[in-house]
């Protein structure tokens, strides 16, 4: 099908595109990549009334990688992301999981931010965001804030975000001393919707022993959520922890749905196996990560 | 600020400066085929699964299907028809890729043969060459097309054969 009619803005300035998105009224969506967005117009799945497009406004296309973390702006694509040295090497997490993230074709258009923004609990970057425990800015005509993952993922494609308000970045924290991280997921095709997908965190204390595991899951919740792994491994060696055990300690945490593709107790076996898989990975770069 | 339904865009098509005035929520896939009269772009499903319909904007593969006509606005595009190079006899020279294709007959039906030669023609013309393609690398620049017909055998065997014939510039 096509996209219903709508109105088109493309603002040079962000304050211009706040200026539209508050005249034109609660029917206003923003356009950045549309990788998400379109596809739901076509399918007459959402209708706006008007379409404010981002990309001409100057100063969101850029990646700040410091020593604290990885902010990347609204019309960062993926695909930039994803060949971001320098992002990769305060945050290994952001090129694992966007190599992820559908097709390159795709990924040449699609914003990292505008994936966030779309809140999609089978997205890679709402995962990612949760569970490097970042936040994204938020600029409105009465000014800019802050908003932490928690207070920003209300529901499958729903954040908490009202009114005039453009999402301008996102920040993840960097990944701590002896860490390692690894991503993983499982989907029908590579690039397609992952049936379940699964991004660890791991920390090892001075003399090499597990001190903490925290995992996040792809299309099993409704909002992105972080697991706390630690109690199946803590204080074990890293060489020879146990993974599995924390694989089934994942199992019993996860409250997965069925759908089409998979039954909840499959995808809380992948989220067992995903588990156990990513943490063998993390663990192996947490323990040359100084 | 102005707040539109209907604009006019000017995109470079192929080498060629176009114009058209079309309503703001037309596709990029239906404005080179209906109000630019080049159909060589495929559409299948039409929300970015299928990658008939993918296109070069300024060389970068995207989804024409996912882009709206008037974002592409004083850009440069480059559809299946403009893959060909102009043979300086009055004809034209296949791409690489479209040579391989026939080669090694990676297409049956021929559907969604346009998006897989832009796609796979962006990927190899990216890359360096001299160096032997990887499987890896076949499968990830195949991966985001659907072919029903193929298997796919014949299209990776196609995408060999062009990286092998681009090794040697020409």
């Amino acid at each position: 099908m096509k996209p219903a009619p709508f109105r088109y803005a493309d603002p040079g300035t962000l304050d211009e595109a706040l200026a539209v998105l508050s005249h034109e009224g609660a029917g206003a969506k923003v356009l950045a990549g549309g990788q998400s967005l379109l596809p739901l117009l076509s399918m007459r799945l959402a209708a706006p009334t008007t379409l404010v497009d981002i990309n001409r406004v100057p100063g969101l296309d850029t990646v700040e990688a410091t020593g604290d973390g990885v902010r990347v702006g609204a019309l960062v694509r993926h695909n930039a992301l994803l060949r971001d040295v320098a992002a990769a090497r305060v945050q290994p997490l952001l090129a694992r999981a966007t190599a992820n993230v559908a097709h390159p074709a795709i990924r040449n258009r699609g914003t990292t931010v505008g994936s966030i923004a779309h809140a999609d609990p089978s997205g890679e970057m709402t995962s990612v965001l949760a569970l490097t425990d970042g936040s994204v800015t938020v600029a409105t005509p009465s000014g800019t804030s802050d908003v932490g993952w928690r207070d920003l993922f209300v529901g499958p494609l729903e954040t908490s975000l009202h009114g005039p308000a453009v999402v301008t970045s996102a920040f993840f924290p960097a990944l701590p001393a002896r860490s390692g991280t690894a991503f993983a997921e499982v989907a029908r095709r590579k690039g397609d919707y992952a049936v379940c997908g699964a991004a660890v965190v791991l920390t090892l204390d001075d003399s090499r022993r597990v001190s903490s595991v925290r995992a996040a899951y792809l299309s099993v919740g409704l909002v992105p959520e972080v697991h706390d792994l630690t109690d199946a491994v803590a204080g074990k060696p890293v060489d020879s922890a146990d993974w599995a055990a924390a694989g089934a300690l994942a199992r019993g945490l996860v409250e997965p749905d069925s759908d089409l593709h998979a039954s909840a107790d499959y995808r809380r076996h992948l989220v067992g196996v995903l588990t156990e898989r990513t943490l063998a990975a993390a663990a192996a770069e947490a323990g040359t990560r100084r | 600020m102005s707040v539109d339904l209907e604009r006019t865009v000017s995109i470079t098509v192929n080498g060629v400066p176009r114009e058209a005035t079309v309503p703001v929520r037309r596709l990029l896939s239906d404005a080179l085929r209906h109000d630019l009269g080049l159909t060589g772009t495929h559409v299948g499903c039409e929300h970015g699964v299928c990658g008939a319909c993918t296109v070069l904007v300024d060389g970068e593969p995207m989804r024409s299907c996912l882009l709206l006509a008037v974002q592409v606005d004083g850009r440069s595009v480059t559809t299946v028809e403009g893959l060909a190079r102009d043979d300086g006899r009055g004809g034209q020279l296949l791409h690489p890729v479209q040579e391989a294709f026939r080669e090694c007959h990676a297409l049956q039906c021929g559907f969604c043969t346009p998006g897989f030669l832009t796609t796979i023609a962006a990927g190899l013309d990216a890359r360096d060459n001299s160096v032997d393609i990887t499987d890896d690398e076949v499968d990830e620049l195949v991966g985001g097309n659907l072919c029903r017909c193929t298997g796919y055998a014949n299209i990776k065997k196609a995408v060999r054969h062009a990286a092998a014939t681009m090794k040697d510039p020409r």
